[in-house]
């Protein structure tokens, strides 16, 4: 009990000087835990995708459809439950930093495949109703302050000209891992429009997305897709949406890399930090440490001293660091949704967050516990701080 | 009457554990504040050095990217007796009619897939580019399935190597040439025959069209000869200008996460150079208080203070340029958010950033050093005499 109160009282001598220390924790965790959350928002994508839904595309690459004739043939392969369709549209909304994610779908299939988006049972009979109807998610309505019924337009830049629509639901994810900035209209209006403007280019989907009836026999149904199609003017590469989603994201794996090694940086900073803080406080103290010694307090009390009062610090500012998180988190997705559409805190980051600042304290508290504990009496009793 | 700076020298090496620790944590710092002006200079580069500015680049309209673009050949040859572009050296008009297709590959050593912008090129494409140089092998003959690949492709993606053949749209294409596009977006291209890649992907169209201007000062004129055209919908671009609309998002993504990075680390290395310089006032009070009893005023202290802080900050600075130096042997191949296509881009240091990441260590230095420098040059002397 004697000892807790001690390192309470030495921690609070350098008011100053600790209260410096805990800000830069504060804003190292802080950060920190930013910088973690920045990465798990870069996996949101391929969290939230599952194991038991297809993606086939064109085997050249994505910017190249297939015919929808397909479908049908796809239907066809054993273990396949649904199949749905849908083109990435690309439109811009008023200007190209407006960024949102727009698909045209087939709206019945691609709804029964996705039980996440919620939409209230009115709003999705108007959507498929209405030729030119479109779904929004909650998070997108609320930035451009969409309300149902309302018209919007879109420039096309993959597929030319101006696009109404009208807004005739808003989704809203399942859990906090669904991705609510996202904006779906309906395939058969596009499909209308290009066979009016470039007729060469209807009767395509971008893509497949199909739901099997069992996640077992994903890879068999995959192959069984891909040898369809082989030989044919468009074959065909099925993965499952996971894969198609990683396969994303290996191709900027380097930010993340980046991102992650920063992070890394961030706590090597701040134990330079504390490791600073501490050496002059131990060195300040060491005619203290050689009374302490030679009224025969042991070498594993003076340790514990120093560790403690390193500990004490570093958890102070890592428990603020950890407050102050989840509202920066939530000023900072808001500002970025549109690089990170789904932007939440995860416990892990938090537990990740504790880790750190436990071993930085314990790192700190090393080099100066092991000169006083080794330095002689006499020293320690003439050595000025 | 100065207080010698070998004052301010000795007192940091006198606390050299403390000193390193500083310096360091700021030698962090500086590392990460010179490594993002190296990448973003470094996307610059290639950017600005992958378009001509007497080039022109017709793209359809609305069509952020050449893949999304599409030309039909009628419009093309249109746009061909409307550009009046300059004459090549076999006095024909310097204009390349070209398509680009995005396909996946695999890269070597890992198979990780990437997609790769491949390239239907005209007889002019290679003028028309003065920064790209054939380096080894020949260029590919007109009508056959031979392709020529950029000198990061060919060392970093399965059968992209000279004599190797690569597998896409249903045909084996062999690499004839390896060309040196030097630090420019195309070190990551593929080219081919534009005849050729049309019927092979099934894509009868041409996705944008290059040409040099006759007359440099002449853009104006012809872009509004091009877009004003009733019969086209096509967008007129100087090179330029279109590499840099191409890399809009990764160069703001980069502008945010340097900017935020930089704010909170220095944030964290001033409080470190702080800690350092007020321990270092009240270790020192006792000599603060003889040098003020033997003549020295206010401001020499002062003075004298701040050239600690700034040497730390300075050392720091050196220490972290040093380190982000060994940067630039790195590339970094990420994949372009807004043209879905591999891009390749290196740390580059340049003098402007060596100047900038030095007067950043230096304020913070600065602003480490000076609220301590102004407590020990307010100190009493009586008082500052006493404490032992």
């Amino acid at each position: 009990m004697q000892i807790i109160k001690l390192i309470f009282k030495n921690s609070f001598r350098h008011k100053l000087r600790t209260f410096l220390t805990i800000l830069g924790i504060t804003i190292a965790i802080l950060s920190f835990g930013l910088l973690r959350t920045v990465i798990s928002a870069w996996y949101a994508g391929v969290n939230a995708s599952s194991a038991s839904r297809l993606v086939t595309r064109n085997a050249i690459s994505l910017v190249f459809p297939l015919p929808i004739s397909y479908k049908d043939k796809i239907r066809q392969i054993p273990g396949v439950k649904t199949v749905s369709y849908g083109n990435w549209f690309g439109g811009v909304y008023i200007d190209e930093k407006n960024f949102f994610p727009n698909f045209a779908i087939d709206p019945e299939t691609y709804l029964e495949l996705y039980p996440e988006i919620v939409i209230p049972p009115d709003q999705q009979a108007a959507f498929i109703r209405d030729r030119r109807g479109f779904v929004a998610g909650s998070k997108l309505a609320a930035k451009y302050g969409w309300k149902i019924g309302d018209a919007i337009t879109l420039r096309g830049t993959i597929f030319p000209g101006e696009w109404e629509f009208v807004l005739r639901a808003i989704y809203k994810g399942r859990d906090k891992t669904v991705d609510e900035t996202q904006f779906f209209f309906r395939w058969d209006y596009l499909n209308e429009r290009l066979q009016k403007t470039t007729s060469n280019r209807a009767w395509q989907a971008g893509f497949y997305m199909i739901g099997v009836t069992n996640p077992d026999i994903a890879a068999d149904v995959a192959a069984g897709v891909d040898k369809t199609f082989k030989n044919s003017l468009a074959e065909t590469l099925t993965e499952t949406e996971k894969a198609f989603q990683m396969s994303f994201l290996s191709m900027s794996e380097a930010i993340v890399i980046a991102i992650e090694l920063v992070s890394l940086v961030v706590i090597i900073i701040i134990l330079a930090v504390v490791a600073n803080t501490m050496a002059m406080t131990a060195r300040e103290r060491f005619v203290e440490y050689a009374v302490f010694k030679t009224l025969g307090f042991g070498k594993w009390h003076i340790t514990g001293l120093i560790l403690g009062e390193s500990l004490f610090i570093t958890m102070t500012g890592c428990a603020l660091g950890i407050v102050l998180t989840f509202p920066a988190a939530k000023i900072f997705g808001n500002e970025m949704s549109t690089f990170f559409p789904v932007f939440n805190v995860t416990i892990e980051t938090v537990y990740l967050d504790a880790a750190a600042a436990v071993m930085v304290g314990a790192v700190s508290a090393i080099i100066p516990a092991w000169r006083a504990v080794n330095i002689r009496i006499a020293d320690g009793l003439r050595s000025i701080g | 009457m100065k207080i010698p700076f070998s004052y301010s020298m000795r007192n940091l090496w006198t606390r050299r554990l403390t000193t390193i620790l500083t310096a360091s944590g700021m030698a962090l710092v500086v590392f990460v504040f010179a490594s993002i002006l190296m990448l973003a200079e470094g996307l610059q580069k290639t950017l600005v050095q992958s378009g001509s500015f007497d080039n022109v680049v017709v793209t359809r309209k609305a069509s952020s990217s050449e893949v999304q673009s599409g030309i039909e050949r009628q419009p093309a040859s249109i746009v061909e007796t409307l550009s009046e572009s300059a004459l090549g050296t076999d006095g024909r008009p310097m204009l390349a009619k070209e398509i680009v297709v995005l396909i996946n590959l695999l890269k070597r050593g890992t198979s990780k897939p990437a997609q790769v912008v491949i390239r239907g090129i005209g007889g002019h494409s290679l003028p028309l580019r003065p920064q790209v140089k054939l380096a080894e092998g020949r260029m590919p003959r007109p009508g056959s399935s031979e392709i020529i690949t950029g000198q990061s492709i060919a060392k970093r993606f399965k059968g992209g190597g000279i004599g190797e053949t690569l597998r896409f749209a249903m045909r084996d294409w062999t690499v004839v040439g390896v060309f040196d596009a030097g630090n420019t977006s195309f070190a990551s291209e593929i080219w081919g025959d534009a005849d050729q890649m049309m019927p092979a992907f099934r894509r009868p169209v041409y996705s944008s069209i290059i040409f040099k201007l006759r007359d440099p000062s002449g853009f104006e004129k012809v872009r509004a000869r091009i877009e004003d055209d009733p019969r086209l919908t096509l967008e007129v671009r100087r090179e330029t200008r279109y590499y840099a609309d191409q890399s809009e998002m990764m160069a703001k993504f980069l502008r945010i996460l340097g900017m935020s990075l930089t704010a909170i680390f220095s944030l964290g290395a001033i409080i470190g150079a702080m800690i350092t310089m007020y321990a270092a006032v009240a270790n020192r009070t006792g000599e603060i208080g003889t040098l003020r009893s033997m003549g020295f005023q206010r401001k020499n202290i002062l003075v004298a203070f701040l050239m600690e802080s700034l040497l730390l900050g300075f050392i720091g600075g050196c220490a972290g340029l040093f380190c982000a130096s060994f940067l630039q042997l790195f590339t970094i191949s990420t994949i372009n958010f807004q043209t879905f296509s591999e891009l390749a881009f290196s740390f580059t240091l340049s003098f402007g950033i060596v100047c900038k990441a030095i007067a950043f260590s230096l304020i913070m230095g600065i602003s480490g050093g000076a609220l301590p420098a102004f407590r020990a040059a307010r100190l009493n002397i009586v008082d500052a005499l006493r404490t032992v």
